[in-house]
């Protein structure tokens, strides 16, 4: 397609609490990444970033902090902020760049180190910023998640014991994952045993931050060729979409959502119109797709995306799970990485993991987590303030 | 609690009324609500006007969701000693069709709640400072076929 785009490498560090600089766990998913593709750091002619909020300034420009750590060469840079989507808007910058002509190789790379505990909000009396307002109130991150849940429990009838089996059959490809932070298998008892954090949500549905790195080699069709990887997976598509005006679901960290009354204008749902622009850029449909990679933040935010993605009709991604249909060996198996609840969320690096994993897997060098014949991987997140991904690779 | 004053924890934000209402805005070309109150620019697409004009959002509305709150959130939440959990809804307003958030009210948990059932906006002490009693709105379950003798 005329639009693809090669990944010749990919490499991340593995996903921990490890107290180090945020720029370490970048250099070294990059050293992999240029190792795994065979090339020269001097080769790269474009450094795509996502930014961290959370290191100071190094993370506002991290695309030029990376190319600095990795020794300066001249190339290019860009940084893109995009919450949980980060990472893919670095994609589609790099994307952009090679289409255009204007370079042949570009690294995409992310890497986040995150505090301990809360993030609490600023203090004083500032009702102007809706995140004040919200934990002012008591509505905390969960809070949003455990709507979502419940929600699918008075509607669709789902129970704790699917939204535990999401967790159960996640942790039994993590604990097979070399870099994830988790990797222990649990049962449905330890989830049910784990505290009440948001009704019906524990401890152990609701996914933790991490530290974490994750980078791309992505290139021309033309350069992979002529370094013998013009069968490397390739990047169909990327949606990063905003959503579209009246948006229905109350969203972190909104105290209401938008309304609905004006005439000709309808209540949407965000998440579901992400990966619709990736299908159509593709030129694919969900019965297309091998496997998927969705951004878990809860176990039932899990069952919400198969449905978003087309996999299951709405309402149906309960009944998909019971019959062992998203796990490991199953017809259409998610998250064989171990999701977010086996890594734990590093905002930039987070979409690009997501990537790699597709990567790995459409090259079957997956291991004990390889899934059969995968021949088209879907990812998928959703972040603060309009922010959203979802990118298509295949074969 | 002591017999100091009432004060709205946010200012402008809801009516002190006994059958109180959330103060948001309407844009006076489209009819878009706003909550919080918006004045400046509108949001819907298809419409450039910067003309509002302030409005009682409806009081009464149907559970869109809920759950609850078992940890003490940070601040600048307030908490009472020792911490209580509390239920939290999402509702949704029909004549604005949108969906507000607050908490339930005192004594009422998630097994008390469902989806669709309908609610009334009331205010509740949120928490107490050395001069006043802080309240805000609070969301409280009324018996199924009430919402239309309450009315908007
Ligand atoms: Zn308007």
């Amino acid at each position: 397609m005329a639009n693809d785009i090669a990944i010749i490498g990919a490499g991340m560090h593995p996903w921990g609490k490890w107290g180090h600089n945020f720029v370490q766990y970048g250099v070294a998913a990059a050293r992999e990444a240029l190792a795994d593709a065979g090339i020269p750091w001097q080769d790269v002619r474009f450094v795509s970033g996502g930014a961290t909020v959370r290191c100071g300034y190094p993370g506002y420009v991290a695309g030029a902090t990376f190319a600095q750590a990795l020794g300066w060469q001249g190339a290019e840079v860009n940084t893109s902020y995009a919450a949980c989507a980060s990472g893919s808007q670095a994609l589609a910058a790099a994307r952009n760049k090679i289409l255009a002509g204007e370079c042949e190789v570009a690294l995409v790379i992310g890497a986040d180190t995150t505090p301990k505990g809360f993030l609490a909000p600023a203090g004083g009396y500032r009702p102007e910023d809706p995140d004040w307002v919200r934990f002012y109130l008591g509505i905390t991150n969960p809070t949003y998640f455990a709507l979502y849940a419940r929600r699918r429990m008075d509607l669709y009838g789902d129970t704790l014991a699917d939204f535990a089996a999401v967790k159960v059959k996640n942790s039994r490809v993590g604990a097979m994952n070399p870099r994830a932070r988790y990797r222990k298998c649990f049962t449905a008892e330890d989830v049910a045993a784990s505290a009440m954090v948001a009704d019906p949500l524990r401890l152990m549905d609701i996914c933790a931050t991490s530290d974490g790195g994750a980078a791309l080699i992505v290139s021309s069709l033309e350069y992979a060729r002529r370094i013998g990887k013009g069968d490397a997976p390739r990047v169909a598509a990327i949606s990063t979409v905003t959503p579209t005006f009246a948006s229905g679901v109350v969203e972190m960290p909104d105290i209401a959502t938008d309304s609905a009354a004006a005439a000709g204008v309808e209540a949407h749902a965000y998440r579901a119109s992400i990966p619709v622009k990736a299908y159509e850029e593709a030129g694919i449909g969900p019965e297309d797709v091998s496997l998927a990679e969705v951004y878990d933040l809860s176990t039932a935010l899990e069952l919400d995306w198969i449905e978003d993605l087309g996999l299951a009709p709405r309402g149906g991604a309960a009944a998909l799970l019971r019959q062992g249909d998203t796990a490991l060996g199953g017809r259409i198996p998610v998250n064989v990485s171990g999701g977010l609840a086996c890594f734990g969320e590093a905002v930039p690096a987070q979409a690009i993991a997501q990537v790699c994993e597709l990567t790995w897997q459409l090259r079957g060098e997956a291991g004990d987590r390889q899934v059969k014949d995968a021949k088209v991987g879907i990812t998928a997140n959703q972040g603060l303030f309009g922010h959203g991904s979802s990118v298509i690779v295949k074969k | 609690m002591s017999d100091k004053p009432l004060a709205a924890a946010i200012e402008g934000w809801h009516t002190m009324a006994s059958k109180p209402h959330l103060i948001g805005s309407q844009c006076t070309h489209c009819g878009t609500y706003f909550f919080p109150s918006q004045a400046q620019y509108c949001r819907n697409p298809a419409c450039d006007s910067t003309d509002f004009r302030e409005v009682e959002l409806s009081r009464t509305g149907h559970i869109w969701s809920y759950t609850n709150a078992c940890y003490q959130p940070p601040a600048p939440f307030v908490a009472a000693d020792p911490f209580e959990p509390y239920a939290i809804a999402a509702v949704q307003l029909e004549r604005e069709e949108m969906v507000v958030l607050g908490q339930v009210v005192t004594g009422v948990g998630v097994e008390d709640l469902k989806v669709g059932m309908p609610v009334e906006l009331v205010l509740e002490p949120l928490h107490e400072t050395d001069d006043d009693i802080k309240v805000t709105w609070k969301w409280r379950p009324l018996p199924a076929d009430a919402t239309a003798q309450a009315g908007a």
